[in-house]
């Protein structure tokens, strides 16, 4: 090779750029769009969360925490008693008839609730004048306070009240109602059923009025009655409104107190206390907190397992469209 | 979720949240504001509160207000210990005689002796014995008798003239002021007027104690001095309670079970309560009498119901809330109290005392139901675990509030109930 070429190829290699690297891949972006959404929706559901956690999960525990502890809120004794609540509860002598009162109240609340409410809603569903008042009357109840509500009715239902004045005018001599144990607890369920009614009857409406008109048609035309319609067409198509409203109305029946509380106070005798109420009086009443909340454990017990007893059974009676 | 949970929350709500609340006796430097809760939201009795708690902050500037917070009577100890075990107590309350045992054993209130003792012209010798006995232990007192009032029966002499019967007061003139001629002009009331004949207030076949107010005319007690007896199945009470089941139901001389009737708004010939209810005839149209309750076979009686006040230990001012209490109830304003809330003071209670501070009764009323009732009435019955056992009480005796009941089951019912609470 010539001087000459060499310095030409010298030159030519300092013009020349080096040959290229492979190129890195893309960096990829943290902010992608999937976890946008994960933090959108995190957003979303955190006031809920929050107030779960605070309002719900935590009380919860803490309920558990003092059901293990005996706790004298006069004294200022707050002493660990492990299982010894849990104990009483098993022993309580008076747990029986408190169980028996709730059940009681619940069965019957439960049947007349969704029974009259359904009923009232198939009549109120028609086209007629009028309907729209009634459905007013019926539902306006539920926006009342319960305990003004409960007041009125405790005086109407005395001995020399408003129903027995009626009762006198077309002579009946009616009873003594919140004395006698069997009455006692009728009154309590129906002012509560005629305080709640309204709700389930306006749930029940909104269903009804999904219910499509052509179902209808087509049951006349195979020449199906009122009532082989409501059972086959409505029923069906309403079931898991009627899910929804047996959840809510079971649940709020085990939660019953201010009705106790303003008409009865759990009398006469022990006829009237149901769970919460007894929880009441032991926690407030007695002082006996921790024993108190280990009656609350025992009704979020039932509550969670009547839940989900009605929730599992849903498979078989509630219809859904496929 | 939520809805499930919604029975736990109201516990924990009320129980848990406030678990490590509230604090020990503790006076903060600084301003300082009282708070005292009490069972009347009686317009005239908060202005004098009021009107005392004012010249106390006259002479200690460093506390700003003095807040007198009524709670409902129904539900008054309930609220009050919801109230402590929710970190929220307040600095001084008053406290029923029934539950007097539960707030004085318990050490929830701050022993007042030293601080009572120490007030100058406080007089602290001249509380009378019986008053203080229900609020001391161990030789303290916890808590000052604030009202020893004797329960007399309140009587509208209207509806005495308009059934054409003899007055309580002819009758007592005639020394036949017992309880067979009670009922029988109650019974005259009801039949002649259609109201009814005699009300014991705020028993409503639900506050069984308030009975005391008759079935200490036959000698019976509740339970015995030392509470571990029951006494309701006991002849006396027997006897008692036969009679005022036929009073009830036979006679119709007693609202029956269900029925409401009001004195005060003119709906009942008689009623059996305190003199501190008295105010609530300051604007009655009707005319009315005052008299001491009527004669048991067991003789004359009285029967008492008492009021403390005390300062709570966990308040966050006790010191000064003592030292308020001290004001609030030395020889002055407990004269002026007196109006209302007959006083523990020897000295005051003489009829003369009394009359100045309680325009609308008469001398001898005061002497015959306050003086002579204070000085020989027993107080309303009151236990350890007083609301557990009153719950038992008033569930066993139900039965009894019916036409055809066996009365002597029914109280023995009662005392199978209760033997286990009267032993703990």
């Amino acid at each position: 090779m010539s001087r000459t070429t060499q310095v030409v190829d010298r030159a030519r290699a300092r013009s020349t750029p080096p040959a290229a690297k492979p190129a890195d891949p893309p960096r990829r972006s943290w902010w992608t769009t999937r976890r946008r959404d994960q933090l959108a929706g995190l957003l979303f559901v955190s006031p809920q969360l929050l107030g779960s956690i605070v309002f719900v999960l935590l009380p919860l525990g803490l309920v558990v925490y003092y059901s293990l502890h005996e706790w004298n809120v006069l004294a200022d004794t707050f002493d660990f008693v492990g299982a010894e609540n849990y104990r009483a509860l098993a022993d309580d002598p008076n747990l029986p008839s408190v169980l028996g009162a709730t059940g009681l109240f619940s069965l019957g609340l439960v049947v007349l609730n969704l029974s009259l409410a359904l009923l009232l809603a198939v009549l109120l569903n028609q086209k007629l004048r009028g309907t729209v008042v009634f459905r007013t009357l019926f539902f306006s109840p539920v926006v009342v306070s319960l305990v003004a509500w409960t007041i009125v009715w405790g005086f109407l239902l005395q001995d020399n009240g408003g129903i027995n004045g009626l009762l006198d005018t077309i002579g009946v001599d009616g009873p003594n109602w919140l004395r006698g144990e069997a009455t006692a607890m009728l009154s309590v369920v129906v002012v509560q059923v005629l305080k709640n009614v309204g709700l389930n009857m306006v749930l029940f409406l909104a269903a009804l009025q999904g219910v499509p008109a052509e179902l209808y048609e087509a049951a006349r035309v195979e020449g199906a009655g009122r009532w082989t319609q409501f059972r086959k067409i409505t029923v069906p198509l309403i079931s898991p409104t009627i899910l929804l409203t047996s959840i809510i109305t079971v649940v709020g029946s085990l939660q019953v107190f201010a009705q106790i509380a303003v008409l009865t106070q759990g009398g006469p005798g022990t006829s009237t206390t149901v769970l919460v109420y007894y929880l009441y009086q032991q926690a407030f009443q007695f002082h006996h907190f921790g024993y108190g909340a280990t009656l609350s454990v025992l009704l979020f017990g039932i509550v969670l397992v009547l839940t989900v007893v009605q929730w599992q059974m849903r498979k078989r009676w509630v219809f859904h469209e496929q | 979720m939520r809805v499930r949970l919604t029975a736990a929350v109201a516990l924990s709500a009320l129980l848990g949240l406030t678990a490590c609340g509230g604090g020990d006796a503790g006076d903060s430097d600084g301003p300082v504001s009282l708070r005292m809760t009490t069972w009347s939201a009686n317009e005239a009795h908060l202005a004098l509160f009021n009107e005392i708690a004012e010249e106390y902050k006259k002479a200690n500037p460093n506390v700003t207000e003095i807040k007198f917070d009524p709670i409902p009577f129904e539900n008054y100890t309930t609220t009050l210990t919801t109230q402590i075990a929710g970190g929220n107590p307040p600095d001084l309350a008053w406290i029923f005689e029934n539950s007097a045992p539960d707030f004085v054993s318990s050490g929830a209130l701050v022993a007042l002796d030293d601080t009572l003792k120490g007030t100058d012209g406080y007089a602290f010798d001249e509380l009378t014995p019986a008053a203080t006995k229900l609020w001391q232990d161990e030789g303290k007192l916890y808590a000052y008798p604030f009202s020893t009032s004797p329960f007399g029966v309140f009587v509208n002499t209207d509806l005495f003239e308009k059934a054409g019967r003899e007055t309580p007061a002819e009758l007592i003139a005639a020394g036949r002021w017992t309880w067979d001629s009670a009922v029988a002009a109650a019974a005259a009331v009801n039949a002649e007027t259609g109201k009814a004949g005699l009300v014991i207030r705020d028993f409503d076949y639900k506050g069984w104690d308030n009975l005391s107010t008759v079935w200490t005319g036959w000698g019976a007690q509740a339970w015995s001095e030392d509470g571990r007896t029951c006494g309701f199945d006991q002849q006396p009470m027997v006897d008692a309670m036969t009679f005022l089941h036929k009073a009830i139901f036979t006679d119709k001389a007693l609202p029956a079970p269900g029925t409401t009737a009001d004195f005060f708004a003119g709906d009942a010939g008689m009623t059996i309560t305190q003199i501190s209810r008295a105010s609530l005839l300051a604007d009655q149209k009707f005319g009315w009498d005052l008299v001491p309750l009527p004669a048991g076979p067991n003789g004359d009686y009285a029967v008492i119901g008492q009021g403390g006040m005390g300062v709570l230990r966990k308040g966050d001012n006790a010191k000064v809330a003592a030292d308020f209490l001290a004001f609030l109830t030395n020889p002055t304003n407990s004269a002026k109290l007196a109006q209302f809330f007959p006083p523990p003071r020897q000295s005051q209670l003489t009829a003369e005392t009394l009359a100045k501070t309680n325009p609308l009764l008469k001398p001898e009323q005061l002497q015959s139901v306050v003086i002579d009732g204070i000085s020989s009435g027993v107080v309303k019955p009151s236990h350890t675990g007083q609301a557990e056992i009153s719950q038992a009480v008033r569930a066993a005796l139900d039965p009894l509030w019916q036409p055809g009941a066996d009365v002597r089951t029914v109280l023995t019912g009662v005392c199978t109930q209760i033997k286990p609470l009267l032993d703990r």
